[in-house]
């Protein structure tokens, strides 16, 4: 029996396509990316076999096309994602995520006593591994690491 | 151009802490300097703290300057809710400089971002406390002539010791030997190991305190605290085991002194005192000389 190869998931004429997203991250992406508040058309689908990640899902936000800035956000949770941007039902381009320099806002910083959890401070931080994901928060110091990943 | 802040050790390079103990010497030789005439500092300090206070206060008024600020939160209006950036920029608007003591972490990074004054981070939690850093070296390099290959003994609570931290960080650039010596539950944290290892800093972990004194340029004693253990059994155990006591200088090299941020509870015995090795309470003068070399530096008084 021929192996399915055909993705669940249909085609977008233009737009970018975010593959190998873990599956217990594809919602931490939605948010991140705020994609419940766009009127694109948006089609996803998740558990999908990936030889990759086990179960993976895919996002297609149809006529957008993200900042390389506001798309490697979801390398925190999602460091092995590709995007594919969408020209006329065309891959033209393949595109990597990769962690950013600095993180502002999305996750909360571990540590109780931090600036961030007890005045109106945005949290930022700069990437302490990237093999780890781990952040170390500019305001405190201290690090919070992928285990510990809390969305704000 | 507003000057740099102080909030971490990091935040300066060696040459510039050179600098700086260098000015504290100048300060020593002559304390009483009006290069701060005509100019306001505020301490906000929004946890007590009699010493890093009272050390700074004296600096300022040494240099003609003139202090304002609170000595608690309770009597300021961050008890009405007031949010840390309205505070800070409106204390930014009566002085010149700002040192801020605040018990929550990464408050002084925050305020120096928000502040159009420069901020001394007096102490922001369990995080950073530079100047005492500052003020910690002034006094090795004072009594060792130098602060390069010294062995450094540092005693007590090694996990959350602030100071130890810090001051740990500042001497990597010193070629130090360091030996760590704790409670089993209070050693030095492996990320500050893996520092070590990194740089190529050798460092030994012992729990004998009276044995590893012998061969010590510098004893840098901290206090072991209850709260700190998860067992209080356990720190009935070891409570005793890491005081300083007048015999165990016996045998220790001459040049060795015996340091600690204070305030001391029990862990360094008082009969000690007397002891020429003794020098916390030195240490602490120091401070004042230290932070008026920061304080000059900062507003460009100084270079």
């Amino acid at each position: 029996m021929k192996k399915q190869k055909q993705l669940s998931v249909s085609a977008i004429e233009n737009g970018t396509v975010i593959d190998h997203i873990p599956a217990h991250s594809l919602f931490n992406v939605i948010n991140i990316l705020g994609l419940d508040n766009y009127t694109n058309q948006i089609t996803f689908g998740t558990n999908l076999d990936s030889k990759l990640l086990g179960k993976k899902a895919i996002v297609k936000i149809a006529d957008k096309y993200f900042e390389n800035a506001d798309i490697n956000k979801i390398s925190l949770v999602a460091p092995s994602a590709k995007l594919n941007i969408i020209k006329g039902y065309e891959v033209v381009e393949k595109k990597e995520v990769e962690l950013p320099q600095m993180v502002e806002g999305i996750i909360r910083c571990v540590n109780p006593k931090c600036i961030t959890n007890n005045d109106r401070v945005k949290q930022k931080f700069t990437i302490e591994s990237k093999e780890e994901v781990s952040l170390r928060c500019h305001y405190c110091e201290k690090i919070t690491d992928q285990g510990h990943f809390e969305f704000v | 151009m507003k000057s740099k802040s102080l909030v971490s050790i990091t935040d300066f390079t060696k040459e510039e802490y050179i600098k700086i103990l260098d000015l504290a010497e100048e300060f020593e030789k002559n304390p009483n300097q009006k290069l701060l005439e005509g100019f306001v500092v505020a301490t906000l300090f929004f946890e007590p703290s009699t010493r890093t206070r009272l050390s700074f206060e004296s600096a300022i008024n040494r240099l003609g300057g003139r202090v304002i600020g609170f000595t608690e939160a309770g009597t300021s209006s961050v008890s009405k809710g007031e949010t840390l950036k309205d505070t800070i920029m409106t204390v930014a608007n009566y002085s010149d400089l700002i040192v801020m003591r605040n018990p929550i972490e990464g408050s002084a990074r925050f305020a120096s971002e928000v502040s159009r004054v420069p901020i001394i981070n007096a102490g922001d939690g369990a995080n950073q406390h530079p100047t005492q850093t500052l003020l910690d070296l002034y006094s090795i390099r004072k009594t060792q002539g130098t602060l390069n290959n010294l062995n450094i003994v540092m005693v007590g609570d090694l996990k959350y010791g602030r100071t130890v931290h810090s001051l740990l960080m500042a001497l990597t650039h010193f070629n130090p030997t360091f030996t760590f010596i704790s409670p089993a539950e209070l050693r030095m944290p492996m990320e500050y190991k893996l520092y070590l290892d990194k740089l190529g800093i050798k460092y030994n972990e012992q729990t004998d305190l009276a044995e590893y004194i012998k061969h010590a340029d510098i004893v840098y004693m901290t206090r072991v605290q209850k709260e700190r253990f998860s067992d209080p059994i356990e720190y009935e155990k070891v409570k005793n085991a890491y005081i300083l006591k007048n015999k165990m200088l016996d045998g220790s090299k001459d040049n060795m002194r015996v340091l600690h941020p204070l305030p001391r509870v029990n862990e360094i015995n008082e009969d000690v005192d007397p002891n020429p090795k003794a020098y916390y309470f030195t240490q602490a003068l120091n401070g004042v000389y230290t932070r008026m070399a920061i304080m000059c530096y900062i507003l460009g008084l100084k270079k």
